[in-house]
């Protein structure tokens, strides 16, 4: 046990020593990769300057408001499919049609109709995770025992009270998969259209230290989005273990 | 055998006329019940007894209002404010996971929309009296099978219910937990009185707690035969398992039964 935890910081430490090494003795040019060392204290000095917080305030909300606009009618709506045989036959097959698109492929589009402002981001975010959960939470809701159901309507559940008291609990392990899903797929797709079209955000911050050459900074964003998305999955795993306690 | 000794103005609280129920399905419509008829009087515990597969449960579904019957009429008492006509203990899961027992037991009254305040006492009121009270704010899955069945009859009784129909509750409880939760169940019905009734595939648990016992037969279920238990309230098991009427019962149930059994097998 002890013996695998020291493993698993050995890895990391071990290869960042290297590349230290290796970036200094001059075995990589440092112009390409600079040591991790010098890439700290990009890091530090962009913080102190507020450049680096404001950036990520910046793709951070854009990924809040987003992650709420998607997921709050995807919840709704699978809630819907999954307890509604016809509404899942109307709405499947379109579902079905637009999920595997890759969601940037559909940023310029977009763009089109919501112009570069923040829109056209947060709605990007919003659809990239609206499908996934939403197929996860009628899943969800279809895995459910009948058992559940008859008991709610032997007590005299009406469709609301089904919707929420069965459907919504029932399906919220299954919710919390689709969001967990999502953040990923939400921090590639942000970081993804500030690259392509934005004057701000991380995805900004690395386009922008690429046209002038700043190497150290790039590392310094991709550093700051490895960050975010750690911290957003352990934000949702506690939200998750706070929503669940009735789980095993 | 002996007459039950009730009084002939009792009510009737169940009144089953030619029931029929059949389930279409896309091969084969299958039919499940057949011309089920019989009463059940207020206050009576009533046992129902029948092959696997022979509709009890069905049944059960129906007078809950789950599930709509094919022809016939089912008679149940009108429903009053703040009380439920039914209440069903379900067979297997009949606890909701993501609500705490607490939770559990309220939830026919919070669907009943009784304020918070009332239902969380009549709530720990009916937890008391199955004994859970500890483990008022547990889930589900931190109790026993016997312990959730508990749960599944208290928040029967708290919707105060005229009607308690109960589908095997027992079924997968070890016989130790099963003797205690009958003793339980005897005790609770002793004090309200429910009209009760009660599937199950055991003799022995018809015999020990109800009435009269109701017979189906093979698929498709109607009711065969009945017979009335004689044995007076409250009741001593041990009393009762000594009793030569208790091996007659058991004899003659059986002898029905099996017969119903290897029908049903044959199809
Ligand atoms: N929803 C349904 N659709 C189609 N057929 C059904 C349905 N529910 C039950 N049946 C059929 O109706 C018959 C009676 O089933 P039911 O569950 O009422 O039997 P049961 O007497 O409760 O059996 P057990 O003692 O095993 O619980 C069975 O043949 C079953 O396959
Ligand atoms: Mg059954």
């Amino acid at each position: 046990m002890r013996n695998s935890r020291w493993l698993a910081v050995l890895s990391p430490v071990g290869f960042l020593l290297i590349w230290e090494l290796a970036s200094r003795s001059g075995v990589l040019d440092p112009r390409f990769f600079p040591p991790p060392s010098v890439i700290l204290q990009t890091l530090a000095a962009m913080t102190r300057s507020g450049e680096l917080p404001y950036h990520v305030v910046v793709s951070g909300r854009r990924i809040v408001l987003g992650f709420l606009l998607g997921a709050v009618p995807a919840v709704a709506v699978g809630l819907a499919m999954g307890l509604s045989r016809p509404v899942r036959s109307l709405l499947m097959p379109l579902v079905s049609a637009i999920y595997p698109i890759p969601k940037i492929a559909i940023y310029p589009l977009i763009i089109f109709y919501l112009g570069l402002g923040e829109a056209s981001k947060v709605s990007i975010v919003a659809l990239s995770i609206f499908f996934l959960v939403l197929l996860n939470t009628m899943a969800g809701v279809i895995g459910l025992e009948r058992a559940y159901f008859n008991i709610a309507r032997a007590y005299g559940a009406r469709p609301l009270g089904i919707f929420t008291t069965i459907a919504f609990p029932g399906a919220l392990p299954a919710i919390f998969t689709g969001l967990k899903l999502g953040m990923g797929f939400a921090l590639i797709v942000i970081v993804g259209a500030e690259l392509l079209g934005s004057d701000a955000g991380i995805g900004f911050l690395i386009w922008r230290s690429y046209q002038i050459f700043a190497v150290d900074a790039m590392f310094a964003g991709l550093l700051v989005t490895a960050v975010l998305g750690w911290l957003a999955t352990a934000g949702l795993d506690w939200l998750e273990h706070r929503a669940l306690p009735w789980r095993p | 055998m002996t007459l039950s000794p009730t009084l002939p103005q009792v009510q009737t609280r169940i009144t089953v006329t030619g029931l029929t129920k059949v389930y279409p399905q896309p091969r084969a419509p299958l039919t499940a019940l057949r011309d089920v008829t019989f009463a059940v009087r207020e206050g009576e515990f009533c046992a129902l007894i029948g092959p696997s597969g022979c509709g009890k449960t069905t049944l059960l579904h129906i007078l809950a209002g789950l599930t709509t019957s094919t022809s016939g009429t089912v008679t149940l008492p009108e429903r009053r404010p703040g009380q439920l006509p039914t209440a069903v203990v379900f067979q297997g899961i009949s606890t909701l996971p993501w609500f705490t027992v607490q939770q559990n037991v309220e939830y026919g009254l919070r669907l009943m929309s009784v304020p918070r305040r009332a239902r969380r006492e009549r709530a720990l009121q009916h937890i008391r009296q199955v004994g859970l009270l500890p483990f008022a704010d547990a889930y589900p899955h931190q109790l026993s099978e016997g312990m959730r069945q508990r749960v599944s009859i208290a928040r029967a009784l708290a919707t105060d219910p005229d009607i308690l129909l109960m589908d095997e509750p027992f079924a997968n409880l070890d016989e130790q937990n099963r003797l205690l939760l009958q003793d339980e169940l005897l005790r609770i019905w002793q004090e309200h009185r429910k009209t009760v009734l009660f599937v199950t595939h055991s003799l022995d648990e018809a015999i020990r707690l109800a009435d009269r016992v109701l017979v189906m037969s093979a698929s498709p279920g109607h009711i065969k035969t009945e017979v009335v238990v004689p044995f007076d309230r409250p009741r001593d098991y041990r009393a009762i398992r000594q009793d030569p009427r208790y091996g007659t019962m058991s004899a003659y149930l059986w002898d029905v039964l099996r017969e119903e059994v290897l029908r049903g097998r044959q199809v």
